[in-house]
């Protein structure tokens, strides 16, 4: 069966996954030395402890991401993360930056690392690299492929695949943005956050709800309608009009879609795919039960060559559309 | 402290380029970075540039590099990028998994969308044969300060972005093709009718990015012309300069004048001479918003 | 998402009883200190936004109410005065106890607009995460709260009352 990878923000989320069937669960420290360094969210390093011993009594594995890029003078931070994670009894750790893998390579040689979609390797020549430098043992694809080039590039790579089915969607090549960096001056990579809370706001204005990111207008939505979460890449904006074409005015790299490759099961179990990647750390442990009970029937479904259970998440996409993301190639 | 151009970021004409590699072996910047940076199927358009442009600036006495892409996936782009490694001359890797066709001992250049945070990253790079780094546009001073002594260290230079539109972010989508209602594999090229890039505005009327082909990049062009002292006193030892349309010879004039000691507020007044209605920010390297405005 | 119809309209315009507004406060401060006791993990996921005042507007109840999680203190005020706060959240009854108990995911409740959120994102975005991690059951910590018999009476008038409203009274009781 595919391995079913699933999100836990809390150490309440973590025992809702686990119940709820997922085969492993990701999560990471309360710092900025994971991407989902969001108030609020993450694990101490006693509730890693105790949500190992919780998931391994159930047969389930826990994995530590640890995905940001460490900050030059501070590397100490990432190191104390990788030898917290290992001591806990993580299955693996989730790296991205090539100094700090070199660095879990040399000092924990029996920890089993995973390349983090941070690391966007989307080629095999990327892949073997890391496989052959330091040792990686699997790699989250980066969500820019079609799913025959994950299928090609299985055929070139010796390391397990993992590619995400579910949830919110980056349109750009992962671990390498800045956007975020350019309106507020913190980054995913530097500082484990996009588009952070600190610096959104909500505001009516003139019978509109507006969100803005550093003080920038990035939604206009009439009162009483959804108001997104003002991140940058699924934003509204405008282009001007140029000598050949018209103004544009709206989500002009992407509508705030999520991702759902459902459908997408079999053909990506069928490409070599080992593990399937449920995005969202940062939602509810209501959502991440519901998410992962549905998945853990498709994956079940898939294993027995059944179709796919169809409709299973429309509650959770409710009032955001889905998208099959970059694994179709009209996306582009 | 020297002057390297990089990469040509937007789809110019065979013609734009010639020209423009012309008028670079002229000025004073000490190396040149050159090949197709953002998107491969521009390249065919001008690649039969590239052996004369190189011949013109080594004639001048430029030290010239090939760029790699900055987001390889197809199996096209695999095999372009082995070649460069064959073609005699310093390879500058964009996307670090060109290192995967490094020849054995080969030396090699690392351009600013490749992730070099840290000293770990930096001291493996140097291990694998980096002779040259250019930084990421968004990293702070306090950074960059680490990493030159580390590059010191490790025989490795350290070089900023001195100005230009920042590379922000890459994508399997095509963001110019996407504004024209079109796909990826079907853009007609729409990318060439912008020669500095499609710029985007904020709903509220800011200046914000601007689009480049699958590339996203800062509308301000961002400069380092305020920060320069800091530079040199943390050991970076070349600014990149990133070209556009109109006078980048006389953009790279004034950095030049920069790097000889002419005072910050003096050259930002020569570049907006040379570049009318231009903006300029310089948060990255002071750990605010990149944005930000400079002077 | 679809939550249970709003409190009647009556509600919300009912004039209040006198000192009613205190003795709500005063419960609901009890609550509050009793949570945190036993649940000191909701004070640390809050980390600095401890010391945040959140303005919890709950549109079709009587009162608003502000949440000082640092001074273990919940204040009941009428509509007409509201206090200075750093961030605020507002929205019907059936929103706040569907994210109190984890029926609904805050983000959805966030984004399709069912709960708003003004002022201080990140204290509101600490806030939700430290309730969902606390798997909060406000009808077991009522029935704690009061004595037998009274408590089991609690249980079963909640039990009810659940099913009748559709509202989320308990962490068990999760909407279909």
């Amino acid at each position: 069966m595919m391995e079913l990878v699933c999100p836990a923000g809390t150490p309440a989320a973590l025992r809702a996954a686990v119940d709820a069937g997922a085969h492993t669960v990701y999560c990471g420290f309360a710092d900025e030395t994971n991407a989902r360094n969001f108030p609020g969210l993450n694990f101490s390093r006693e509730e890693l402890a105790e949500g190992v011993a919780y998931a391994r009594a159930r047969g389930a594995r826990v994995l530590v991401a640890i995905n940001t890029f460490p900050r030059a003078g501070g590397q100490a931070l990432w190191h104390r993360a990788v030898a917290d994670a290992h001591q806990a009894g993580a299955h693996a750790v989730i790296l991205a930056d090539p100094g700090l893998i070199a660095h879990a390579a040399e000092a924990h040689p029996d920890l089993r690392l995973h390349l983090s979609v941070q690391a966007a390797a989307a080629n095999p020549d990327a892949i073997n690299l890391y496989a052959e430098a330091f040792g990686i043992r699997r790699v989250v694809l980066p969500r820019v492929l079609t799913v025959e080039e994950i299928t090609a590039i299985n055929r070139e790579i010796d390391i397990e695949t993992e590619v995400f089915v579910f949830g919110g969607l980056c349109v750009m090549a992962e671990g390498r943005c800045s956007l975020s960096s350019w309106a507020t001056g913190l980054s995913p990579n530097m500082n484990g956050v996009c588009s952070p809370a600190s610096h959104v706001a909500y505001e009516e204005v003139a019978g509109n709800n507006e969100a803005r990111l550093g003080g920038y207008l990035i939604h206009r939505t009439p009162k009483g309608a959804p108001v997104p979460y003002p991140t940058l890449c699924k934003g509204c904006f405008t282009a001007p009009a140029t000598r050949t074409g018209p103004a544009q005015t709206g989500h002009i790299f992407e509508d705030p879609v999520s991702l759902d490759a459902t459908e997408l099961i079999p053909k990506l179990q069928k490409a070599g795919v080992t593990a399937l990647k449920i995005e969202g750390r940062q939602r509810s442990r209501a959502y991440v039960a519901q998410v992962v009970r549905a998945f853990r029937a498709a994956v079940e479904a898939a294993e027995q060559g059944a179709p796919m259970p169809a409709g299973l998440l429309a509650k959770l996409t409710e009032g955001q559309a889905a998208t099959t993301g970059a694994y179709a190639k009209t996306w582009r | 402290m020297d002057l390297t151009i990089g990469p040509i970021a937007f789809f110019w004409t065979a013609e734009t380029v010639s020209d423009f590699y012309r008028r670079m072996a002229t000025t004073p910047a000490r190396r040149v970075v050159i090949g197709e940076w953002v998107c491969s199927k521009r390249l065919p358009f001008w690649q039969q540039e590239i052996p004369g442009a190189i011949e013109t600036l080594l004639a001048a006495g430029k030290e010239v590099a090939l760029s790699t892409l900055a987001l390889i996936t197809l199996k096209r782009e695999r095999r372009q990028t082995e070649e460069l490694f064959g073609a005699g001359l310093p390879v500058e890797i964009a996307d670090l998994g060109a290192l995967k066709h490094l020849p054995e001992g080969a030396a090699f250049q690392v351009g600013p969308t490749v992730n070099v945070y840290n000293e770990g990253t930096l001291e493996w790079l140097a291990r694998k044969g980096a002779t040259r780094i250019c930084l990421p546009p968004e990293l702070p001073l306090a950074s960059v300060e680490v990493l030159a002594r580390a590059g010191a260290a490790a025989g490795v230079a350290i070089e900023v972005w001195g100005h230009g539109r920042a590379p922000l972010a890459i994508s399997g989508r095509c963001y110019h093709a996407r504004l024209h209602d079109r796909a990826k594999d079907s853009c007609l090229f729409v990318c060439g009718e912008d020669p500095d890039g499609r710029e985007v505005q904020t709903l509220d009327g800011h200046d914000f990015l601007t689009v480049n082909g699958v590339q996203t990049m800062g509308h301000a062009h961002t400069t380092v012309a305020g920060q320069i002292a800091e530079l040199v006193q943390a050991g970076v030892v070349s600014l990149r300069l990133s070209p556009q349309a109109g006078d980048f010879a006389g953009v790279v004039d004034v950095y030049h004048h920069l790097t000889e000691g002419m005072p910050a507020p003096g050259a930002l007044a020569q570049l907006r001479a040379r570049m009318p209605g231009a903006r300029f920010a310089d948060g990255f390297l002071a750990g605010a918003p990149g944005l930000r405005g400079a002077g | 998402m679809t939550l249970p119809r709003p409190l009647p309209r009556l509600f919300s315009r009912l004039p209040l009883p006198p000192l009613a507004a205190p003795a709500l406060g005063l419960a609901l401060t009890r609550l509050l200190r009793r949570i945190a006791t036993r649940q000191p993990a909701i004070l640390s996921r809050l980390g600095p936004y401890q010391a945040a005042r959140f303005l919890i507007d709950v549109q079709d109840g009587p009162v608003l109410l502000l949440m000082e999680p640092e001074a273990r203190r919940i204040t009941a005020l009428p509509r007409r005065a509201p206090p200075p706060h750093d961030a605020a959240i507002r929205g019907r009854m059936a929103a706040f106890l569907a994210m109190l108990h984890g029926t609904e995911d805050g983000d959805a409740l966030f984004f399709s607009g069912e709960l708003e959120i003004s002022g201080d994102t990140s204290a509101v975005l600490a806030l939700r995460n430290a309730l969902d991690d606390a798997e909060l059951d406000l009808t077991g910590e009522l029935a704690a709260l009061a004595r037998p018999p009274f408590d089991r009476w609690l249980r079963r008038a909640s039990h009810l009352a659940a099913q009748r409203s559709g509202y989320a009274l308990s962490r068990e009781e999760p909407l279909a």
